[in-house]
Protein backbone atom coordinates (compact mmCIF):
# COMPACT_ATOMS: atom_id res chain seq x y z
CA UNK A 1 0.00 0.00 0.00
CA UNK A 2 1.60 3.71 -0.79
CA UNK A 3 1.27 6.57 0.96
CA UNK A 4 -0.92 9.71 0.75
CA UNK A 5 1.53 13.11 0.29
CA UNK A 6 0.79 13.88 3.97
CA UNK A 7 2.26 10.70 4.81
CA UNK A 8 4.96 11.47 2.83
CA UNK A 9 5.85 14.39 4.41
CA UNK A 10 5.59 13.08 8.05
CA UNK A 11 7.56 10.29 7.19
CA UNK A 12 10.18 12.09 5.80
CA UNK A 13 10.22 14.44 8.74
CA UNK A 14 10.26 11.66 10.73
CA UNK A 15 13.11 9.62 9.00
CA UNK A 16 11.13 6.72 8.87
CA UNK A 17 10.63 4.49 5.53
CA UNK A 18 6.78 4.56 5.78
CA UNK A 19 3.90 5.95 7.87
CA UNK A 20 0.28 4.92 8.67
CA UNK A 21 -2.69 6.82 10.05
CA UNK A 22 -2.86 6.73 13.71
CA UNK A 23 0.89 6.53 14.52
CA UNK A 24 2.43 8.39 16.70
CA UNK A 25 5.10 10.33 15.03
CA UNK A 26 7.88 13.09 15.97
CA UNK A 27 8.77 15.71 13.21
CA UNK A 28 11.70 17.63 12.57
CA UNK A 29 10.05 21.05 11.64
CA UNK A 30 11.16 23.21 8.94
CA UNK A 31 9.82 26.33 10.38
CA UNK A 32 7.59 27.91 13.46
CA UNK A 33 5.30 30.29 13.50
CA UNK A 34 3.40 32.60 16.43
CA UNK A 35 1.49 35.99 16.25
CA UNK A 36 0.78 38.82 18.11
CA UNK A 37 -1.91 37.01 20.35
CA UNK A 38 -0.10 33.39 20.63
CA UNK A 39 3.55 34.27 20.96
CA UNK A 40 3.39 36.22 23.76
CA UNK A 41 2.06 33.18 25.81
CA UNK A 42 4.28 30.85 23.88
CA UNK A 43 7.47 33.13 25.16
CA UNK A 44 6.46 33.09 28.73
CA UNK A 45 6.29 29.49 28.25
CA UNK A 46 9.62 29.22 26.09
CA UNK A 47 11.30 31.16 29.10
CA UNK A 48 10.57 28.48 31.80
CA UNK A 49 12.42 26.32 29.91
CA UNK A 50 15.54 28.52 30.80
CA UNK A 51 17.24 28.27 27.48
CA UNK A 52 19.93 30.14 25.87
CA UNK A 53 18.85 29.95 22.24
CA UNK A 54 16.00 28.80 19.93
CA UNK A 55 16.48 25.67 17.52
CA UNK A 56 17.42 27.87 14.40
CA UNK A 57 16.71 32.17 14.56
CA UNK A 58 16.24 31.53 10.77
CA UNK A 59 13.38 28.85 11.29
CA UNK A 60 11.58 30.90 13.43
CA UNK A 61 9.06 33.19 12.15
CA UNK A 62 7.11 36.10 14.35
CA UNK A 63 4.37 38.16 12.61
CA UNK A 64 1.90 40.76 14.38
CA UNK A 65 -0.94 40.95 12.52
CA UNK A 66 -3.53 40.66 14.88
CA UNK A 67 -4.39 43.89 16.82
CA UNK A 68 -2.27 45.77 14.84
CA UNK A 69 -1.21 48.48 14.46
CA UNK A 70 -1.69 48.50 18.43
CA UNK A 71 -5.21 49.49 19.36
CA UNK A 72 -4.59 50.01 22.63
CA UNK A 73 -1.91 49.62 25.30
CA UNK A 74 -2.74 45.85 26.23
CA UNK A 75 -1.78 45.24 22.88
CA UNK A 76 0.73 47.47 22.56
CA UNK A 77 2.37 45.37 25.68
CA UNK A 78 2.02 42.09 23.99
CA UNK A 79 3.90 43.42 20.46
CA UNK A 80 6.48 44.54 23.18
CA UNK A 81 7.05 41.65 24.90
CA UNK A 82 7.43 39.88 21.51
CA UNK A 83 9.76 43.17 19.83
CA UNK A 84 12.23 42.42 22.88
CA UNK A 85 11.94 38.64 22.71
CA UNK A 86 12.80 38.87 19.08
CA UNK A 87 15.94 40.74 19.76
CA UNK A 88 17.27 38.56 22.32
CA UNK A 89 17.03 35.41 20.37
CA UNK A 90 18.02 37.06 17.34
CA UNK A 91 14.96 36.01 16.13
CA UNK A 92 15.83 36.56 11.63
CA UNK A 93 11.97 36.59 10.53
CA UNK A 94 10.21 39.08 12.71
CA UNK A 95 7.85 41.23 11.19
CA UNK A 96 6.39 43.90 12.86
CA UNK A 97 4.62 47.28 11.56
CA UNK A 98 5.33 48.54 7.93
CA UNK A 99 7.09 44.95 7.22
CA UNK A 100 4.38 42.71 8.00
CA UNK A 101 1.05 41.39 6.26
CA UNK A 102 -1.18 38.97 7.44
CA UNK A 103 0.56 36.01 8.53
CA UNK A 104 -0.91 33.30 5.78
CA UNK A 105 -0.45 35.98 3.34
CA UNK A 106 2.93 36.64 4.07
CA UNK A 107 4.61 33.68 4.56
CA UNK A 108 4.09 32.08 0.86
CA UNK A 109 4.69 35.84 -0.62
CA UNK A 110 7.97 35.82 0.94
CA UNK A 111 8.84 32.28 -0.21
CA UNK A 112 9.30 31.23 3.76
CA UNK A 113 7.17 28.32 3.61
CA UNK A 114 7.68 25.36 0.35
CA UNK A 115 6.65 22.48 -0.66
CA UNK A 116 7.11 19.30 1.34
CA UNK A 117 7.80 21.24 4.33
CA UNK A 118 6.35 19.93 7.77
CA UNK A 119 5.85 23.02 9.83
CA UNK A 120 3.49 24.09 13.10
CA UNK A 121 1.90 27.73 13.08
CA UNK A 122 0.51 28.60 16.90
CA UNK A 123 -2.94 30.12 14.37
CA UNK A 124 -5.37 27.59 13.34
CA UNK A 125 -5.24 28.39 9.36
CA UNK A 126 -1.95 27.68 9.12
CA UNK A 127 -3.14 25.16 7.37
CA UNK A 128 -3.26 27.64 4.58
CA UNK A 129 0.46 26.74 3.76
CA UNK A 130 -0.91 22.85 2.42
CA UNK A 131 -1.59 24.81 -1.01
CA UNK A 132 2.13 24.91 -1.55
CA UNK A 133 1.94 21.32 -1.21
CA UNK A 134 3.81 21.60 2.47
CA UNK A 135 2.50 20.29 5.86
CA UNK A 136 1.53 22.86 7.65
CA UNK A 137 -1.06 22.67 10.99
CA UNK A 138 -2.19 24.68 13.57
CA UNK A 139 -0.98 24.82 17.48
CA UNK A 140 -1.40 26.63 20.89
CA UNK A 141 0.95 28.24 22.34
CA UNK A 142 2.86 25.44 24.39
CA UNK A 143 3.33 23.29 21.92
CA UNK A 144 4.91 26.36 19.85
CA UNK A 145 7.05 26.90 22.60
CA UNK A 146 8.19 23.39 22.70
CA UNK A 147 8.67 23.47 18.92
CA UNK A 148 10.75 26.74 19.47
CA UNK A 149 12.90 24.73 21.57
CA UNK A 150 13.49 21.00 20.12
CA UNK A 151 13.07 22.06 16.30
CA UNK A 152 10.25 18.93 16.74
CA UNK A 153 6.75 18.27 17.27
CA UNK A 154 4.69 15.16 17.34
CA UNK A 155 1.69 14.58 15.66
CA UNK A 156 -0.94 11.61 15.16
CA UNK A 157 -0.66 10.90 11.61
CA UNK A 158 -4.24 11.93 10.18
CA UNK A 159 -6.61 9.65 7.73
CA UNK A 160 -6.32 11.30 4.36
CA UNK A 161 -10.12 12.54 2.55
CA UNK A 162 -9.70 13.14 -1.17
CA UNK A 163 -12.22 16.30 -2.54
CA UNK A 164 -11.93 15.47 -6.55
CA UNK A 165 -13.42 18.65 -7.89
CA UNK A 166 -14.11 17.42 -11.76
CA UNK A 167 -15.00 20.00 -14.47
CA UNK A 168 -14.64 23.39 -15.01
CA UNK A 169 -15.67 26.11 -12.92
CA UNK A 170 -19.09 28.38 -13.34
CA UNK A 171 -18.16 32.47 -13.77
CA UNK A 172 -17.69 34.24 -10.62
CA UNK A 173 -16.74 31.29 -8.81
CA UNK A 174 -13.44 30.16 -6.83
CA UNK A 175 -11.58 28.87 -4.00
CA UNK A 176 -13.69 30.52 -1.47
CA UNK A 177 -16.95 29.07 -2.92
CA UNK A 178 -15.46 25.76 -3.38
CA UNK A 179 -14.00 25.60 0.13
CA UNK A 180 -17.65 27.13 1.28
CA UNK A 181 -19.10 24.00 -0.75
CA UNK A 182 -16.98 21.21 0.74
CA UNK A 183 -17.74 22.20 4.11
CA UNK A 184 -21.27 22.69 3.62
CA UNK A 185 -21.68 18.88 2.36
CA UNK A 186 -19.10 17.65 5.11
CA UNK A 187 -19.75 19.91 8.38
CA UNK A 188 -17.70 21.72 10.42
CA UNK A 189 -16.18 18.32 12.02
CA UNK A 190 -16.68 16.06 8.90
CA UNK A 191 -12.86 16.04 8.53
CA UNK A 192 -12.22 16.16 12.40
CA UNK A 193 -8.24 14.94 12.78
CA UNK A 194 -7.34 14.11 9.02
CA UNK A 195 -5.89 15.41 5.82
CA UNK A 196 -7.84 17.11 3.58
CA UNK A 197 -6.73 16.03 -0.03
CA UNK A 198 -8.16 18.70 -2.84
CA UNK A 199 -7.30 17.69 -6.59
CA UNK A 200 -9.35 17.28 -10.20
CA UNK A 201 -9.27 19.22 -13.00
CA UNK A 202 -10.96 22.48 -10.92
CA UNK A 203 -8.29 22.51 -8.94
CA UNK A 204 -5.64 22.23 -11.27
CA UNK A 205 -7.13 25.48 -12.99
CA UNK A 206 -7.55 27.14 -9.88
CA UNK A 207 -4.27 30.06 -9.03
CA UNK A 208 -2.27 29.11 -6.24
CA UNK A 209 -4.34 31.95 -4.44
CA UNK A 210 -7.24 30.09 -5.15
CA UNK A 211 -5.57 26.88 -3.39
CA UNK A 212 -4.14 29.20 -0.53
CA UNK A 213 -8.12 30.20 0.23
CA UNK A 214 -9.29 26.67 0.27
CA UNK A 215 -6.67 25.35 2.12
CA UNK A 216 -6.77 28.27 4.44
CA UNK A 217 -10.40 26.99 5.41
CA UNK A 218 -9.76 23.06 5.98
CA UNK A 219 -10.06 23.51 9.82
CA UNK A 220 -13.01 24.85 9.14
CA UNK A 221 -14.03 21.38 8.51
CA UNK A 222 -12.04 20.67 11.74
CA UNK A 223 -8.87 19.17 9.47
CA UNK A 224 -5.56 18.54 10.64
CA UNK A 225 -4.49 19.74 7.39
CA UNK A 226 -5.29 20.59 3.84
CA UNK A 227 -3.04 19.76 1.10
CA UNK A 228 -2.89 20.44 -2.79
CA UNK A 229 -0.11 18.21 -4.72
CA UNK A 230 2.41 20.83 -6.03
CA UNK A 231 2.52 21.13 -9.94
CA UNK A 232 3.59 23.49 -12.18
CA UNK A 233 2.09 26.42 -10.51
CA UNK A 234 3.31 25.49 -7.54
CA UNK A 235 6.80 25.43 -8.90
CA UNK A 236 6.25 28.30 -10.72
CA UNK A 237 5.25 30.34 -7.57
CA UNK A 238 7.75 29.50 -5.48
CA UNK A 239 10.64 29.85 -8.31
CA UNK A 240 11.93 33.10 -7.14
CA UNK A 241 10.87 33.47 -3.82
CA UNK A 242 12.34 30.39 -1.91
CA UNK A 243 14.85 31.05 0.16
CA UNK A 244 16.15 27.71 0.74
CA UNK A 245 16.24 24.42 -1.08
CA UNK A 246 13.22 22.43 -1.05
CA UNK A 247 11.64 19.29 -2.30
CA UNK A 248 8.23 18.27 -3.14
CA UNK A 249 6.24 15.19 -2.81
CA UNK A 250 3.73 13.28 -4.46
CA UNK A 251 1.30 10.73 -3.39
CA UNK A 252 1.58 6.89 -4.65
CA UNK A 253 -0.75 5.84 -6.89
CA UNK A 254 -2.45 3.06 -4.65
CA UNK A 255 -2.46 5.10 -1.27
CA UNK A 256 -5.83 4.70 0.92
CA UNK A 257 -8.23 7.27 1.59
CA UNK A 258 -10.80 6.97 4.60
CA UNK A 259 -13.19 8.32 2.00
CA UNK A 260 -13.20 9.92 -1.38
CA UNK A 261 -15.78 13.02 -2.34
CA UNK A 262 -16.31 14.17 -5.94
CA UNK A 263 -17.93 17.06 -6.84
CA UNK A 264 -18.85 18.42 -10.45
CA UNK A 265 -17.40 22.34 -10.26
CA UNK A 266 -20.30 23.14 -13.02
CA UNK A 267 -22.55 22.52 -10.64
CA UNK A 268 -21.55 25.08 -8.31
CA UNK A 269 -22.46 28.30 -7.82
CA UNK A 270 -21.17 31.15 -5.75
CA UNK A 271 -21.50 30.35 -1.95
CA UNK A 272 -22.79 32.03 1.01
CA UNK A 273 -22.08 30.73 4.96
CA UNK A 274 -25.09 31.52 7.19
CA UNK A 275 -24.69 32.63 10.67
CA UNK A 276 -23.32 31.14 12.84
CA UNK A 277 -21.06 28.01 11.27
CA UNK A 278 -19.34 27.68 8.12
CA UNK A 279 -20.58 25.19 7.14
CA UNK A 280 -24.26 26.74 6.80
CA UNK A 281 -23.44 27.19 2.99
CA UNK A 282 -25.79 27.35 0.29
CA UNK A 283 -25.63 29.01 -3.20
CA UNK A 284 -25.59 33.35 -3.36
CA UNK A 285 -29.33 32.96 -5.08
CA UNK A 286 -30.59 31.69 -1.63
CA UNK A 287 -28.94 34.66 0.28
CA UNK A 288 -30.51 37.04 -2.05
CA UNK A 289 -31.99 40.03 -0.90
CA UNK A 290 -30.73 39.96 2.72
CA UNK A 291 -29.46 43.46 3.65
CA UNK A 292 -25.98 43.92 5.27
CA UNK A 293 -24.44 46.54 7.25
CA UNK A 294 -20.74 46.01 6.57
CA UNK A 295 -18.67 44.31 4.16
CA UNK A 296 -15.15 43.20 4.63
CA UNK A 297 -12.96 42.26 1.78
CA UNK A 298 -9.80 40.88 3.44
CA UNK A 299 -8.04 37.99 5.66
CA UNK A 300 -5.92 35.51 5.52
CA UNK A 301 -8.64 33.29 3.37
CA UNK A 302 -9.19 36.48 0.59
CA UNK A 303 -7.05 39.51 0.78
CA UNK A 304 -4.58 38.59 -1.22
CA UNK A 305 -4.07 40.20 -5.08
CA UNK A 306 -6.12 38.19 -7.37
CA UNK A 307 -9.04 38.80 -4.53
CA UNK A 308 -8.39 42.63 -5.05
CA UNK A 309 -8.60 42.67 -8.28
CA UNK A 310 -11.67 40.39 -8.96
CA UNK A 311 -13.54 43.05 -6.62
CA UNK A 312 -11.64 46.32 -7.68
CA UNK A 313 -12.92 44.87 -11.28
CA UNK A 314 -16.54 44.87 -9.92
CA UNK A 315 -16.81 47.98 -8.04
CA UNK A 316 -14.49 49.97 -11.15
CA UNK A 317 -17.01 52.94 -11.82
CA UNK A 318 -19.58 51.72 -9.46
CA UNK A 319 -20.38 52.94 -6.05
CA UNK A 320 -20.92 51.03 -2.64
CA UNK A 321 -24.37 51.65 -0.99
CA UNK A 322 -24.44 54.41 1.02
CA UNK A 323 -26.34 52.19 3.35
CA UNK A 324 -23.09 49.83 4.60
CA UNK A 325 -20.00 50.54 5.17
CA UNK A 326 -17.01 49.04 3.18
CA UNK A 327 -13.21 47.99 4.28
CA UNK A 328 -10.98 46.57 1.95
CA UNK A 329 -7.80 45.29 3.69
CA UNK A 330 -5.11 43.84 1.34
CA UNK A 331 -3.06 41.16 3.31
CA UNK A 332 0.95 42.52 3.01
CA UNK A 333 2.47 45.73 2.19
CA UNK A 334 3.75 43.96 -1.03
CA UNK A 335 -0.28 43.31 -1.87
CA UNK A 336 -0.95 46.68 -0.93
CA UNK A 337 1.86 48.33 -3.16
CA UNK A 338 0.71 46.16 -6.13
CA UNK A 339 -2.82 46.88 -5.95
CA UNK A 340 -1.88 50.83 -5.65
CA UNK A 341 0.29 50.66 -8.50
CA UNK A 342 -2.58 48.87 -10.28
CA UNK A 343 -5.20 51.23 -9.34
CA UNK A 344 -7.06 48.77 -7.55
CA UNK A 345 -6.74 51.16 -3.92
CA UNK A 346 -8.50 54.45 -6.11
CA UNK A 347 -11.04 51.99 -7.57
CA UNK A 348 -12.18 50.93 -3.64
CA UNK A 349 -11.53 54.63 -2.06
CA UNK A 350 -13.42 55.98 -5.14
CA UNK A 351 -16.44 53.51 -4.30
CA UNK A 352 -16.49 54.63 -1.06
CA UNK A 353 -14.48 52.57 0.99
CA UNK A 354 -11.93 52.40 3.72
CA UNK A 355 -8.79 50.93 2.60
CA UNK A 356 -6.82 49.68 6.16
CA UNK A 357 -3.10 48.84 6.28
CA UNK A 358 -2.41 44.98 6.69
CA UNK A 359 -3.81 43.49 9.88
CA UNK A 360 -6.06 40.82 10.63
CA UNK A 361 -8.46 43.46 12.88
CA UNK A 362 -12.03 43.00 11.71
CA UNK A 363 -12.03 38.98 11.11
CA UNK A 364 -11.89 38.62 15.08
CA UNK A 365 -13.47 41.44 16.08
CA UNK A 366 -10.19 43.07 17.33
CA UNK A 367 -10.78 46.26 16.10
CA UNK A 368 -10.76 48.56 12.37
CA UNK A 369 -14.73 47.38 11.87
CA UNK A 370 -16.37 45.82 14.94
CA UNK A 371 -20.15 45.39 14.54
CA UNK A 372 -23.12 46.52 16.94
CA UNK A 373 -25.95 44.39 17.87
CA UNK A 374 -28.20 43.69 15.54
CA UNK A 375 -25.88 44.72 12.50
CA UNK A 376 -25.13 41.99 9.85
CA UNK A 377 -21.67 41.68 7.85
CA UNK A 378 -21.05 40.32 4.68
CA UNK A 379 -17.07 38.80 4.56
CA UNK A 380 -14.68 37.80 2.67
CA UNK A 381 -12.90 35.93 6.25
CA UNK A 382 -12.86 32.38 7.32
CA UNK A 383 -15.31 32.41 10.82
CA UNK A 384 -19.17 33.53 11.13
CA UNK A 385 -19.40 32.27 14.66
CA UNK A 386 -20.93 33.83 17.76
CA UNK A 387 -19.75 37.67 18.38
CA UNK A 388 -16.61 36.86 15.91
CA UNK A 389 -17.20 40.31 14.33
CA UNK A 390 -18.22 42.31 17.53
CA UNK A 391 -21.07 42.32 19.50
CA UNK A 392 -22.69 38.22 20.07
CA UNK A 393 -25.80 39.92 18.81
CA UNK A 394 -24.34 40.22 15.17
CA UNK A 395 -24.25 38.62 12.35
CA UNK A 396 -21.30 37.57 9.68
CA UNK A 397 -21.91 35.77 6.27
CA UNK A 398 -18.81 34.60 4.82
CA UNK A 399 -18.38 34.96 0.80
CA UNK A 400 -15.65 34.87 -1.65
CA UNK A 401 -14.67 38.50 -3.20
CA UNK A 402 -16.76 38.73 -6.00
CA UNK A 403 -19.78 38.43 -4.00
CA UNK A 404 -18.46 40.55 -1.39
CA UNK A 405 -18.17 43.53 -3.98
CA UNK A 406 -21.40 42.97 -5.61
CA UNK A 407 -23.13 42.56 -2.42
CA UNK A 408 -21.48 46.38 -1.30
CA UNK A 409 -22.69 48.02 -4.63
CA UNK A 410 -26.39 47.22 -3.64
CA UNK A 411 -26.54 46.44 -0.03
CA UNK A 412 -27.96 43.08 -0.07
CA UNK A 413 -26.14 39.80 -0.74
CA UNK A 414 -26.40 39.97 -4.42
CA UNK A 415 -24.73 37.59 -7.27
CA UNK A 416 -22.31 39.19 -9.06
CA UNK A 417 -23.84 38.90 -12.47
CA UNK A 418 -26.76 41.21 -11.51
CA UNK A 419 -24.63 43.33 -10.70
CA UNK A 420 -21.65 43.22 -13.79
CA UNK A 421 -24.50 42.45 -16.66
CA UNK A 422 -26.27 46.28 -15.22
CA UNK B 1 -7.72 11.64 41.27
CA UNK B 2 -11.42 11.74 41.98
CA UNK B 3 -13.49 14.88 41.30
CA UNK B 4 -17.13 15.67 42.46
CA UNK B 5 -18.58 18.91 40.84
CA UNK B 6 -21.76 20.38 39.55
CA UNK B 7 -22.58 19.83 35.52
CA UNK B 8 -22.49 23.15 33.33
CA UNK B 9 -23.99 21.90 30.29
CA UNK B 10 -23.35 23.23 26.66
CA UNK B 11 -24.28 22.14 23.04
CA UNK B 12 -22.50 21.06 20.29
CA UNK B 13 -19.43 22.78 18.07
CA UNK B 14 -18.41 25.32 21.24
CA UNK B 15 -16.24 27.31 19.24
CA UNK B 16 -13.33 29.25 20.94
CA UNK B 17 -14.49 32.40 20.06
CA UNK B 18 -17.63 31.29 22.92
CA UNK B 19 -14.80 30.37 25.27
CA UNK B 20 -13.18 33.44 25.38
CA UNK B 21 -14.09 36.43 22.75
CA UNK B 22 -11.00 37.77 20.82
CA UNK B 23 -11.65 40.89 22.33
CA UNK B 24 -10.10 39.93 25.67
CA UNK B 25 -7.17 38.48 23.53
CA UNK B 26 -4.87 41.50 24.25
CA UNK B 27 -3.72 39.70 27.71
CA UNK B 28 -2.38 36.57 28.90
CA UNK B 29 -3.14 37.00 32.45
CA UNK B 30 -5.00 33.79 33.52
CA UNK B 31 -7.45 35.30 35.70
CA UNK B 32 -8.13 38.09 33.77
CA UNK B 33 -8.93 35.67 31.02
CA UNK B 34 -10.82 33.40 33.44
CA UNK B 35 -13.11 36.12 34.47
CA UNK B 36 -14.64 36.32 30.59
CA UNK B 37 -14.92 32.70 30.38
CA UNK B 38 -17.63 31.52 28.30
CA UNK B 39 -18.91 35.20 28.32
CA UNK B 40 -20.70 34.74 24.36
CA UNK B 41 -22.15 31.24 25.42
CA UNK B 42 -23.58 32.38 28.93
CA UNK B 43 -22.68 35.58 30.39
CA UNK B 44 -23.56 34.71 34.53
CA UNK B 45 -21.06 31.35 33.66
CA UNK B 46 -17.84 33.40 34.74
CA UNK B 47 -19.56 34.49 37.92
CA UNK B 48 -21.21 31.47 39.40
CA UNK B 49 -19.01 29.21 38.30
CA UNK B 50 -17.46 27.39 41.37
CA UNK B 51 -13.95 25.87 42.18
CA UNK B 52 -14.28 21.83 41.11
CA UNK B 53 -17.40 22.43 38.44
CA UNK B 54 -17.08 20.02 35.44
CA UNK B 55 -18.23 22.00 31.99
CA UNK B 56 -20.25 19.24 30.05
CA UNK B 57 -20.50 19.55 25.91
CA UNK B 58 -21.63 17.95 22.75
CA UNK B 59 -19.37 16.98 19.51
CA UNK B 60 -16.08 19.57 18.60
CA UNK B 61 -15.99 21.44 21.42
CA UNK B 62 -13.32 24.07 21.28
CA UNK B 63 -13.51 24.18 17.57
CA UNK B 64 -12.22 27.81 15.78
CA UNK B 65 -9.03 28.91 16.11
CA UNK B 66 -5.69 27.78 18.50
CA UNK B 67 -6.04 30.09 21.36
CA UNK B 68 -4.28 28.37 24.30
CA UNK B 69 -6.35 31.04 25.71
CA UNK B 70 -9.28 29.24 26.14
CA UNK B 71 -8.34 26.61 28.37
CA UNK B 72 -6.35 28.62 30.51
CA UNK B 73 -9.64 30.53 30.79
CA UNK B 74 -11.59 27.71 31.64
CA UNK B 75 -8.42 26.05 34.19
CA UNK B 76 -8.44 29.35 35.93
CA UNK B 77 -12.16 29.78 36.37
CA UNK B 78 -12.19 27.22 38.80
CA UNK B 79 -13.26 24.30 35.87
CA UNK B 80 -12.22 20.74 37.27
CA UNK B 81 -12.60 19.20 34.07
CA UNK B 82 -14.45 19.34 30.71
CA UNK B 83 -16.23 16.28 29.17
CA UNK B 84 -17.35 16.42 25.31
CA UNK B 85 -18.38 13.85 23.05
CA UNK B 86 -15.55 15.05 20.77
CA UNK B 87 -12.76 17.60 20.97
CA UNK B 88 -11.59 19.88 18.54
CA UNK B 89 -8.10 18.62 17.89
CA UNK B 90 -5.86 21.80 18.42
CA UNK B 91 -8.12 22.32 21.68
CA UNK B 92 -7.42 18.71 22.60
CA UNK B 93 -3.53 19.40 22.58
CA UNK B 94 -3.89 22.62 23.97
CA UNK B 95 -5.51 21.25 27.29
CA UNK B 96 -3.25 18.37 27.84
CA UNK B 97 -0.21 20.59 27.28
CA UNK B 98 -1.30 23.46 30.05
CA UNK B 99 -3.01 20.42 32.35
CA UNK B 100 -6.53 21.17 31.77
CA UNK B 101 -8.41 17.71 32.44
CA UNK B 102 -10.39 16.38 29.95
CA UNK B 103 -12.45 13.50 29.05
CA UNK B 104 -13.99 12.21 25.34
CA UNK B 105 -17.13 10.72 26.36
CA UNK B 106 -19.84 10.51 24.21
CA UNK B 107 -22.63 8.80 26.51
CA UNK B 108 -21.98 10.92 29.44
CA UNK B 109 -21.95 14.03 27.67
CA UNK B 110 -25.54 12.89 26.86
CA UNK B 111 -26.39 11.83 29.75
CA UNK B 112 -25.20 14.64 31.86
CA UNK B 113 -27.49 17.70 32.51
CA UNK B 114 -27.14 21.23 33.93
CA UNK B 115 -26.88 21.29 37.64
CA UNK B 116 -25.81 17.30 38.37
CA UNK B 117 -23.29 16.63 40.44
CA UNK B 118 -20.68 14.00 38.45
CA UNK B 119 -18.17 12.03 40.03
CA UNK B 120 -14.75 11.60 37.63
CA UNK B 121 -11.89 9.26 38.50
CA UNK B 122 -9.47 10.91 36.06
CA UNK B 123 -7.10 7.77 36.59
CA UNK B 124 -10.31 5.19 35.31
CA UNK B 125 -11.52 7.69 33.23
CA UNK B 126 -15.08 7.39 34.45
CA UNK B 127 -17.76 9.28 35.12
CA UNK B 128 -20.15 8.37 37.73
CA UNK B 129 -24.08 10.70 37.30
CA UNK B 130 -24.62 11.14 41.58
CA UNK B 131 -27.88 12.79 40.21
CA UNK B 132 -29.22 10.47 37.77
CA UNK B 133 -27.02 7.32 38.46
CA UNK B 134 -25.24 6.20 35.68
CA UNK B 135 -21.75 5.40 35.09
CA UNK B 136 -19.36 5.75 31.84
CA UNK B 137 -16.44 5.21 30.39
CA UNK B 138 -13.90 7.58 28.57
CA UNK B 139 -11.67 6.73 25.68
CA UNK B 140 -8.54 6.91 27.35
CA UNK B 141 -5.28 8.85 26.48
CA UNK B 142 -2.75 7.57 24.06
CA UNK B 143 0.20 6.67 26.46
CA UNK B 144 2.97 8.76 25.32
CA UNK B 145 0.11 11.63 26.15
CA UNK B 146 -0.23 10.11 28.94
CA UNK B 147 3.29 10.86 29.52
CA UNK B 148 2.89 14.33 29.26
CA UNK B 149 -0.26 14.50 31.99
CA UNK B 150 1.94 12.53 33.92
CA UNK B 151 5.15 15.33 33.47
CA UNK B 152 2.46 18.05 34.51
CA UNK B 153 1.98 19.19 30.86
CA UNK B 154 4.64 19.69 27.95
CA UNK B 155 6.58 21.99 29.65
CA UNK B 156 7.54 19.77 32.30
CA UNK B 157 7.56 17.35 29.65
CA UNK B 158 10.47 18.86 27.18
CA UNK B 159 12.10 20.02 30.52
CA UNK B 160 12.86 16.34 31.41
CA UNK B 161 13.93 15.63 27.55
CA UNK B 162 16.52 18.56 27.92
CA UNK B 163 17.66 17.00 31.16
Amino acid sequence: MGMTITEKILADHADRGRVAPGELVNCRLDLVLANDITAPMAVQEFRKLGLKKVYDPGRVVLVMDHFTPNKDIKSAEQCLTVREFAREFGIVNYFDVGAMGIEHCLLPEQGLVLPGDCMIGADSHTCTYGALGAFATGVGSTDLAAGMALGECWFKVPESMKFVFHGQLRPWVGGKDLILYTIGRIGVEGARYRAMEFTGEAIGALSVEGRLTMCNMAVEAGAKNGIVPPDEKTHAYVAGRARRPYQAFAGDPDAAYIAVHEYEAGQIEPQVAFPHLPENSRPVSEAAGIAIDQVVIGSCTNGRLEDLRIAAGILEGRKASNKLRLIVIPGTQEIYLQAMREGLLETFVEAGAAVSTPTCGPCLGGHMGILAHGEKALATTNRNFVGRMGSPESEVYLAGPAVAAASAITGFITHPEEVVKQ
Amino acid sequence: MIITGRVWKFGNDVDTDLIIPARYLNTTDPLELASHCMEDADKSFAGRVQPGDIIVAGRNFGCGSSREHAPVAIKNAGVACVIAGSFARIFYRNAVNIGLPILECEAAAAALQSGDTAEIDLTAGSVKNLTSPGTYQAIPFPSFMQQIIEAGGLINYVKQRLA
